[in-house]
């Protein structure tokens, strides 16, 4: 399998990530490379077996409905670029 | 042509819990923004999310109480967007293996006649955060109080023919999770929310038309008239040669019009795989067993039994029955009253929810208890009052001026039975009339309604009208 130049642009722009044209070719080239690798898994027969969920063998844990944090906004915010009125404050985003 | 009409609804209801669905913070609402949003919903580095007990609990109840498969093992995914109101990059929520699966849910219809629609899947996920666009000059503020709170995303079979039948849906959903106590249903709040999905198809035809997504629509009136908005849209636009797009529509409710959401014409992507931060959910037959031993009488079983128990009409016993609270106060009237069924109806129904909406309260804060109501029917069947009477009694009490028995003794609105008094009562009437007692016996019949009239407002309304009515004739005969 191998991805095309929009293909990598498609999945750079999903993943908020910002390339330059010319490496492209060679993001392009990498990622059909791994694809490729990974691929060897589809001549296994995998008849009967169900699909893996997680690599533990176990089931979710479930915690008691409980509130158990405190408020920590002071501290959670101290670290945060812009705050106002208790909000976070983002580049302005509108649809 | 002939068109019609395909609707199904997404309904995603917040579960009544204490704490987060992944963490341990509090989803009480209201709070002032960010002091109910800790490091596991902010999503900071290194943080765990740990499933809460009773999320499950409450998605297995909803799903035993429409008829659906529970799943014996559910999966948690993370479905991947970026928007600043959802800090960790992605939402956990259910893709492939969600935790209810094909269910159904009865509807009634305005004729009268029933209906089964189809319930896809519902599926646990937490809720985002909020984002402020005003106020901030180029900025927008972000409070993640609600990030994390639990949802059941309830998606329906397209089954639905036209907004009314949506209506119905909603409204019949609405009331179970209210019934089941899992969630509030309220809609001002947030916590019963709708998307729909419309199309057309011309009548007869087999494949569905290409659907649009609406959203906010978050009220009863709104999803009808969104719906039926956006169904005339995309006629017209058939109509006149064009194609429908696939796209999610924001209905507003000023214009009444719904509009697209442009976000650049993309489809969604949203990279669904297994959030391995969380494992398999395990639900065991013995812990579905335990959660269908809580289940309460469900609305249509009491709705039956109502019209069994009670003799009511089946309009009377879905009214009664669309709310628990609503019910339950029903059944103490009638316990408190004797057993005065069709009466207790008319009285909830009608002067008792005239009252509370006049005053925007809620059963619980009603004023009139069921033992006082009960008390008053008491003594409306045992002839102390008429039922005209009644209605000041009703008002009294609703001002808390206590009992019936107390206000009836203190304003001194006990009916006057007495026949002598009844008949002086009406001989101080007839001879004050003599023109109108000549016309009456000319065959002017009509005018007995106003004798009636004249002794009932001369006894300040306290006359026994069944007495009153029997010697009036009586009198006017000889």
């Amino acid at each position: 399998m191998s991805l095309s130049s929009a293909d990598v642009q498609s999945i750079a722009h999903l993943a908020r990530l910002s390339i330059e044209d010319q490496d492209i070719p060679e993001y392009a080239r990498n990622l059909s490379d791994i694809l490729n690798f990974v691929e060897q898994l589809g001549k296994v027969d995998t008849k009967g077996v169900d699909p893996m969920a997680h690599p533990l063998d176990m089931a979710q844990r479930l915690r008691v409905d409980e509130v158990s944090e405190s408020d920590q906004r002071e501290l959670f915010q101290s670290i945060a670029p812009a705050t106002e009125a208790g909000l976070y404050l983002v580049p302005r985003v509108i649809e | 042509m002939e068109w019609e009409t395909v609707i199904g609804l997404e309904i995603h209801a917040q579960l009544a819990t204490k704490s987060k669905i992944f963490s341990g913070a509090s989803t009480a609402y209201g709070a002032a923004p960010n002091t109910q949003a800790c490091a596991v919903d902010l999503g900071l580095p290194g943080v765990l999310p740990v499933l809460n007990k009773d999320v499950v609990r409450m998605a297995v109840k909803f799903g035993l109480a429409i008829g659906a498969k529970v799943a014996p093992r559910s999966v948690f995914a993370r479905k991947n967007y970026f928007y600043p109101d959802l800090p960790k990059g992605y939402q956990i929520s259910q893709y492939e293996l969600p935790v209810v699966e094909q269910g159904m849910l009865e509807i009634e219809l305005e004729d009268g006649s029933t209906k089964n629609v189809g319930v896809t899947r519902a599926h646990l996920e937490e809720d985002a955060g909020k984002s402020m666009h005003e106020d901030f000059e180029g900025m927008s503020g972000i409070d993640l109080n609600r990030a994390g709170t639990p949802l059941l995303e309830i998606v329906s079979e397209p089954d639905l023919r036209s907004a009314k039948e949506a209506v119905a849906y909603m409204k019949k959903l609405h009331s179970l999770v209210r019934y089941l106590e899992i969630c509030d249903g309220n809609m001002q709040e947030g916590s019963f929310r709708c998307d729909a999905n419309v199309s057309v198809r011309p009548k007869g035809q087999k494949e569905f038309g290409t659907r649009a997504e609406l959203k906010n629509l978050n009220s009863f009136r709104f999803v009808e008239r969104a719906i039926n908005i956006e169904v005339e849209r995309q006629i017209d636009l058939l109509e006149s040669g064009g194609t429908v797009v696939q796209e999610t529509r924001l209905y507003d409710s000023v214009k009444n019009e719904t509009r697209s959401m442009r976000t650049k014409e993309e489809a969604n992507d949203y990279r669904y795989f297994p959030d391995p931060d969380l494992l398999p959910l395990d639900i065991e037959p013995a812990f579905i067993d335990q959660v269908r031993a809580t289940l309460p009488e469900l609305p249509d079983e009491k709705r039956r039994r109502f019209i069994d128990e009670y003799k009511l009409s089946v309009y009377d016993a879905g009214v009664l029955t669309s709310s628990r609270e609503m019910a339950d106060f029903f059944e103490a009237v009638v316990r408190e009253s004797g057993g005065q069924a069709k009466m207790s109806a008319n009285w909830v129904m009608g002067d008792f929810s005239g009252a509370l909406n006049k005053d925007g309260l809620e059963i619980g804060d009603s004023p009139v208890t069921p033992t006082m109501l009960g008390q008053l029917l008491q003594r409306i069947a045992d002839n102390t009052i008429s039922g005209k009477i009644a209605k000041e009694v009703f008002e009294a009490m609703w001002n808390g001026e206590g009992m019936p028995d107390d206000i009836i003794e203190k304003r001194g609105l006990k009916q006057v039975t007495d026949t002598g008094a009844i008949e002086a009562m009406i001989d101080e009437v007839l001879a004050a009339n003599p023109g109108q007692v000549e016309q009456y016996k000319g065959g002017k019949d009509k005018l007995l309604g106003f004798f009636v009239g004249q002794v009932m407002k001369l006894s300040k309304g306290k006359a026994n009208p069944a007495q009153l009515n029997e010697l009036l004739k009586k009198k006017l005969a000889e």
